[in-house]
C-alpha cells in the first residue's frame, strides 16, 4: 500500500507540467507564449523575436508560468506562476518594470482596463491588487505592495478577468463558483460588493476557462465538455452548449478518452459573436456562434487540424479579431495561426507561422500525453476512494486503537 | 445502535429516518430518547468539538438557491416540491447552529418565519434533525418553520441563499482558532463578510457572540472595518428581542453562564456602502 501511494505521488509530480499559454497583443503588435518557466515574445510588426530586459531587480521566472495577459491597451503585460513572482512588463519597449513577490503560488492574473491596477490570484483563493500609480510617469516603481481585495474561501482561483466596461472583476474557482464583484474606485480598500454568483456548474467537473463578452455576458467552458452562456449581472445561466457531443462524433475511432473531454480553453472575439473552443482530444478547435439578442450558443464549425497529437492548451485573439492564435504543447508547431474572416461559417485558412517562436521541432508524443494528463489533473479536484481516504487517516491519533 | 447508523448515512429529511424515528417513538424502551420528554438525548450523539472547514466536502450541496428543496425541510408548509412557488423563503440562518438551541427558541418567537441551521458536524446535524422532529410530534403545528442542513457555510452560502434573501444571520460561539496560522478558518473574516453581506438584505442584522475575548475583538474589528456593516445603537439593541437570546438560548451560552464566564456580543446591520 505504501509503495503504491509513493508511486502515485511521484507520478503526479512528473505530470505537473504547466500547459503552454498564449497571449496576443490587443492590436496584434506582438504575441507572447509561455512554456514552462520560459517566456517568449515575438514582435509581429518587426518580424523578430524580442529579447526581454529585466531591470526591476527581481529574479527571473524559475518555475512554471501559469498565467500571462496583456492589458486592454496593450501597454502592459503580466506574467506569473509557481515561482510566486508576478512580473509586470512594459511592452514598448519590452522591459520588466516591476516584480511583485506573492506569498503563495499565483494561478491567475488580470490588468484593470485603465491599466492602474494589476490583480493576481493565488492558490489560497485570495485576489491581490497592486497599484501601478506612478508607472505612467515612467518612474521606477518602488515598494508597491500587493493588497488582498477579495477571496474565495480557500479554493484555487482558476481565472480572473475584468469586464470590458471595467465595472466588475470576475473570478472563478475550483469549487464551481464564478464570483462577479464590483470593482471599486479605491480597490486597495477591498472589493466587498458582490454583484452575483454564477452557480449551476456543480456537480459537473469544474470550470476551466471563461471570458467576459460585451453587454454583460460571460461564456464559460467546463470539464463536462459544455460551454455555457451567463448573464453576469444576475448570475443566471442563459444557455448551455454540449460541445462534447460534437467532439465525440469526431472522435468515434479514438475511444480511449473518457466520455467527457474537458474544454481546455476558450476565447471570444471582442464583439462576442464568435467563440473559439479548445477541447481535450479534439484535433482542432470548435467555433461557436453566440447570438447575444437571442441569448443562445450554437456550433458553427469544427476546424480540424491534421497533426499528430494536436492538443491546444491555450487560445488568444486580438481585438482586430482577424487571427486566432492557438498554442499546443510539446508538438513543435506553435503557435498555429488560424485566419478567420469573422463571418460565422466562413472559410478558415490554416497556416503555420514559420519560425516565430524558437521551439524545438521534435515532436514528442510522450510529452503530449503528459500534457494531456497534466491538463486533466489541473482541471479536476483530486478524488479519493473511500478506502484511500481511510488509509490516509491511518496515522491520525484519534484513529489509533487504544490498548 | 443501528438506528443511529441509518440516520447518519441519510441526508435531508429522508423517509427512512422518519420511519426509524416513528418506530423509536413507538418503542417506549428506546434508550436514545429521554423517557420524560421523548426528545433525543444529547449524550448519545457524541460529536467532536471541532471540524476542519478547509477539508474537501463529501456531502451533497444544492446547485443553486432555486434548487433547495423546501418540501424536505418544511414538509408541513411545503407539502410537495411542486407547490413551492418561491413566495416564502428562508429569512434567518444560524451559521454553526450546534445543538440547535437558538433555532428552537426563535421558532416560537417568529412562528411565521422560515429559518435554517447550518452545521458542519454530521452527528450534531443528526441530533438537531431528530430534536426538531420530536418537537414537531410533541407540539402539533409548532416547530414547522425550522430546519437544519449539514453543510460548510464558509463555502456554500451562495448555493443556499439568493442575493439579499436573509434578514438575520447568527454566528454564536464560533470556533476561536487561536493560532495565527488558522485565522483563515475563522467564520468571521473580512473576506467572508463580503459573502454574508451578499446574502443579507439591506437592513438585515448579523449577530455574533463569543466567550473568547480575543475572538470577540477580532469579530468586532472585522465588522467595524467592513464598509457594508454598521453597529446597532444601544437603543436598537434594547428593542431587539433576539439580542437577548444570544447568550441564553444556545447550549454553548448556557454552559458559559453556568461557569460564570464573560461573553462578548457584536451586532451589526447590513448597509449600502458609500462608493
Amino acid at each position: 500500500m505504501d509503495e503504491t501511494t509513493m508511486e502515485e505521488g511521484d507520478h503526479s509530480r512528473d505530470t505537473e507540467v504547466a500547459p503552454a499559454l498564449v497571449a496576443v497583443h490587443p492590436t496584434q503588435r506582438s504575441v507572447a507564449v509561455a512554456v514552462g518557466s520560459d517566456l517568449r515574445v515575438f514582435d509581429l510588426q518587426g518580424g523578430c523575436s524580442v529579447s526581454l530586459v529585466d531591470d526591476s531587480g527581481g529574479r527571473p521566472h524559475n518555475d512554471s508560468i501559469r498565467a500571462i495577459c496583456y492589458g486592454a491597451k496593450g501597454k502592459l503585460f503580466v506574467s506569473a506562476g509557481d515561482d510566486k513572482l508576478v512580473k509586470i512588463w512594459n511592452t514598448d519597449p519590452w522591459s520588466c518594470i516591476y516584480t511583485v513577490s506573492s506569498e503563495k503560488r499565483v494561478s491567475a492574473v488580470a490588468i484593470s482596463n485603465d491599466a492602474l491596477f494589476v490583480c493576481f490570484a493565488d492558490k489560497f483563493g485570495v485576489v491581490w491588487a497592486v497599484d501601478l500609480d506612478g508607472f505612467h510617469e515612467n518612474q521606477v516603481l518602488v515598494n508597491k505592495k500587493a493588497v488582498p481585495i477579495l477571496a474565495h474561501y480557500c479554493s484555487i482561483i482558476t481565472s480572473l478577468e475584468f469586464s470590458p466596461d471595467g465595472q466588475f472583476i470576475v473570478s472563478a474557482d475550483r469549487d464551481f463558483k464564478i464570483r462577479v464583484t464590483m470593482f471599486p474606485k479605491k480597490p486597495l480598500d477591498g472589493a466587498h460588493e458582490i454583484q452575483s454568483f454564477c452557480l449551476g456548474l456543480y456537480p459537473a467537473l469544474p470550470l476551466s476557462a471563461f471570458q467576459i463578452i460585451p453587454q454583460g455576458f460571460l461564456v464559460s467552458g467546463s470539464g463536462d465538455s459544455t460551454v455555457r452562456l451567463w448573464d453576469i449581472t444576475s448570475g443566471s445561466l442563459l444557455d448551455t452548449c454540449e460541445v462534447g457531443a460534437e467532439a465525440g462524433l469526431l472522435q468515434s475511432n479514438g475511444g480511449e478518452e473518457e466520455c467527457y473531454p474537458a474544454v481546455t480553453d476558450l476565447c471570444a472575439t471582442p464583439d462576442g459573436s464568435l467563440v473559439a473552443v479548445a477541447i481535450q482530444s479534439l484535433s482542432g478547435i470548435m467555433l461557436l456562434s453566440c447570438n447575444l439578442s437571442a441569448k443562445t450558443l450554437s456550433i458553427v464549425k469544427v476546424v480540424t487540424i491534421m497533426e499528430e497529437a494536436f492538443i491546444p492548451t491555450s487560445l488568444g485573439i486580438s481585438s482586430a479579431a482577424e487571427l486566432l492564435w492557438i498554442v499546443t504543447d510539446s508538438v513543435g508547431y506553435d503557435p498555429i495561426v488560424l485566419e478567420d474572416n469573422e463571418v460565422p461559417g466562413g472559410v478558415q485558412l490554416l497556416e503555420k507561422l514559420q519560425g516565430s517562436v524558437s521551439i524545438q521541432k521534435e515532436v514528442f508524443l510522450a510529452a503530449a500525453e503528459t500534457v494531456k494528463s497534466a491538463m486533466r489533473s489541473l482541471l479536476i479536484k483530486k478524488q479519493y476512494s473511500v478506502e484511500k481516504r481511510e488509509f490516509r487517516k491511518k496515522g491520525r491519533n484519534d484513529r489509533k486503537i487504544k490498548q | 445502535m443501528c438506528s443511529i447508523s441509518v440516520s447518519q448515512v441519510s441526508f435531508g429529511w429522508s423517509i427512512s429516518v422518519n420511519l426509524v424515528w416513528r418506530e423509536m417513538l413507538e418503542n417506549e424502551a428506546n434508550p436514545y430518547l429521554s423517557k420524560t420528554t421523548r426528545l433525543p438525548r444529547k449524550r448519545f450523539y457524541r460529536a467532536r468539538a471541532h471540524s476542519n472547514p478547509l477539508s474537501d466536502s463529501h456531502f451533497p450541496v444544492p446547485v443553486a438557491p432555486s434548487q433547495v428543496d423546501y418540501s424536505l425541510h418544511y414538509p408541513q408548509l411545503f407539502p410537495s416540491s411542486d407547490q413551492d412557488d418561491g413566495s416564502q423563503k428562508i429569512k434567518f440562518a444560524d451559521i454553526g447552529c450546534g445543538f440547535g438551541g437558538l433555532l428552537i427558541s426563535l421558532s416560537t418567537l417568529f412562528p411565521e418565519t422560515l429559518m435554517i441551521g447550518m452545521e458542519l458536524r454530521d452527528k450534531v446535524t443528526e441530533y438537531v434533525k431528530e430534536r426538531i422532529l420530536a418537537l414537531r410530534v410533541a407540539n402539533p403545528g409548532q416547530y414547522q418553520n425550522i430546519s437544519v442542513a449539514r453543510t460548510n457555510s464558509m463555502k456554500y452560502i451562495p448555493n443556499y441563499f439568493e442575493k439579499g434573501q436573509l434578514s438575520k444571520m447568527f454566528f454564536l460561539f464560533p470556533d476561536p482558532h487561536f493560532k495565527e496560522k488558522n485565522h483563515r478558518r475563522r467564520v468571521i473574516s473580512m473576506h467572508l463578510l463580503d459573502e454574508y453581506a451578499y446574502a443579507l438584505e439591506v437592513g438585515g442584522i448579523i449577530y455574533t457572540i463569543t466567550d473568547v475575548e480575543e475572538l470577540g475583538e477580532w469579530m468586532k474589528a472585522c465588522l467595524e472595518d467592513h464598509p457594508m456593516f454598521e453597529a446597532l445603537t444601544e437603543e436598537d439593541l434594547e428593542a431587539d428581542p433576539v439580542a437577548k437570546l444570544l447568550g441564553s438560548a444556545t447550549e454553548e451560552g448556557q454552559k458559559v453562564a453556568r461557569n460564570g464566564g464573560q461573553t462578548f456580543q457584536t451586532v451589526y446591520r447590513r448597509i449600502m456602502p458609500n462608493i
